[in-house]
């Protein structure tokens, strides 16, 4: 009976036809598509995307070269030279992130005990040649002064769980 | 029409004027044809992509527009991708064959486009108004397979032999299927001429159709047709996931296309076929005011497009057959059907008239 059964529902075609019905319904069914340049997926204040180096708000840059970052980094990724200032600070002369073996695990920001080294949310970034993706000290301070705003409000809220 | 031949016969004297004028009209009927046909190729993709992905939850292709016009979003894309096509280098393997290489998909699109001069687009419109217009679509749609072939042997790749190889048996198996399928048609219209098969369903309505008594051939030869034209379900010559890409793996940029609008004017062809047996062709679908209104010519492009809907939609839903599988479909289960179909209606039409004539609601025999 069961045999019978199944005979006819494909003979039939029935189970093609459920098959159609189900397609058939999602083609009117509302889209689920992000249209990414204009619109963009909502992003948590955790994001780790491109790196920033921060300042003080007197201007001080905050990383005093402790290298704990080149040294968790899994991808070897950081480069760090470092000398005496003038004022006697211990201060970087070489602060390099090579961006092709990052693999944005966060560890630096955990690591630095001033909160100088961070990711933020910036993900849409390119090099148009070999190299472009190299970031110096210059380049991430820069980034740093930029978003500094959007880079402190994303540690505020996070504080409590830091 | 007339001046423009005598202009001819004027400017050739009267032995070349009138065959170069015949020429003439004929390569511009033939174009006339072929150019919008492409064009509907083109946008047929474009079609399957955005049902697909519609089917899907996506979008599909919604960013190539026209001179930036917003509404327009996506329809540049099949121009976009013909461009594009046209650019790519023609890589030919060390090891192919170059001149069978080339000549595959010559081979392929060549009776793809010549079927199309015995379609009736209405009762007049039509190329070649031959009475044998059954027979030639038949021939013609089985030299496609010549193309693919050849493809798979030039290619030299056990990829695209393979491709070759199961594209050649499952078309020459559904052949039969659709053979006989149109078999039914022919016996119910007592003809071979493809506007005669049209004009048999005339008659009022929507019930006159084919469609109606030979219901079972229409599903099997819109299943043969998908099969035939080697798509999804189908489409184990191609076979993505197992074979690469069957037997145009090592085609590229505008041999590939060739494949490409061959496989999609196919798929037109077989529609327009489907229409013109099963659904009245140029007909209306109710024979009053507001249908007859509309040219019959814009029915059948809507019964085709209608038809193509269709194929999208199996792509969109069902998995591949398994390759034994499409063989026990086409030998065991649609020969067998159309046989008895066959049979049984030569039964019916063999019957004395007054036994017909107490059939309930009886408008075919």
């Amino acid at each position: 009976m069961e045999r019978i059964k199944k005979f006819f529902s494909t003979f039939f075609l029935f189970e093609l036809l459920k098959g159609m019905a189900v397609t058939g319904r999602y083609l009117f069914k509302p889209k689920i598509t992000v249209h990414f340049p204009e619109e963009k997926t909502p992003q948590s204040p955790r994001f780790r995307g491109l790196h920033a180096l921060r300042r003080y708000p007197n201007g001080e840059e905050r990383c005093i070269a402790c290298k704990l970052c080149e040294a968790v980094c899994p991808a070897l990724a950081i480069t760090i030279d470092s000398e005496e200032r003038e004022d006697g600070t211990r201060r970087t002369t070489r602060y390099d992130i090579d961006l092709y073996k990052c693999i944005f695990c966060g560890f630096c920001e955990e690591s630095c005990p001033v909160d100088s080294i961070v990711e933020t949310r910036i993900l849409e970034y390119h090099g148009e040649k070999r190299g472009d993706l190299i970031y110096t000290k210059e380049m991430l301070l820069a980034i740093g002064d930029r978003y500094e705003e959007q880079i402190a409000k994303d540690r505020e809220a996070d504080a409590r769980y830091r | 029409m007339e001046y423009i031949q005598q202009q001819f016969i004027q400017i050739f004297g009267t032995e070349w004027g009138s065959s170069l004028f015949s020429l003439t009209t004929n390569m511009m009927f033939i174009l006339a044809i072929v150019v919008p046909l492409l064009l509907c190729v083109a946008y047929l993709t474009f079609a399957e992509r955005k049902i697909i992905a519609y089917m899907q939850i996506r979008v599909g292709p919604n960013r190539v527009t026209f001179f930036g016009i917003p509404w327009l979003r996506g329809w540049g894309q099949p121009i976009a991708d013909a461009v594009k096509a046209i650019m790519k280098e023609i890589v030919i393997p060390t090891g192919a064959n170059k001149f069978l290489f080339i000549l595959a998909p010559v081979l392929t699109i060549m009776p793809a486009l010549a079927a199309w001069a015995v379609i009736p687009f209405s009762p007049e419109l039509v190329l070649a108004d031959i009475n044998a217009g059954l027979l030639y679509i038949l021939a013609m749609t089985s030299m496609g397979i010549y193309g693919i072939v050849i493809a798979g042997w030039a290619s030299n790749s056990k990829y695209a032999f393979l491709g070759a190889m199961r594209s050649a048996a499952q078309v020459v198996s559904y052949e039969l299927a659709m053979g006989f399928a149109l078999v039914c048609v022919l016996m119910m219209s007592q003809s071979l001429n493809l506007g005669d098969i049209v004009n048999g369903q005339q008659g009022g309505s929507l019930l006159n159709w084919y469609l109606i008594p030979l219901f079972p051939m229409f599903l099997v030869y819109l299943i043969s047709g998908v099969a035939e034209t080697n798509r999804a379900p189908f489409d184990v010559a191609e076979g993505e996931s197992e074979i690469v890409a069957g037997f145009h793996v090592d085609y590229s940029g505008m041999a590939f296309t060739v494949f490409f609008l061959a496989e999609y004017s196919n798929m037109i062809l077989v529609a327009a076929l489907t229409s013109i047996m099963f659904l009245g062709g140029w007909l209306p679908p109710i024979d009053m005011a507001p249908f007859t209104w509309i040219p019959g010519f814009v029915w059948l492009l809507l019964k085709i497009a209608f038809i193509l809907f269709f194929f999208l939609w199996f792509r969109a839903t069902f998995p591949r057959y398994r390759y034994d599988q499409i063989m026990r479909l086409g030998w065991k289960i649609f020969i067998p059907i159309t046989l008895v179909w066959i049979v049984l209606l030569g039964v019916i039409m063999q019957l004395p008239e007054s036994i017909r004539d107490s059939f309930p609601l009886n408008v075919w025999f």
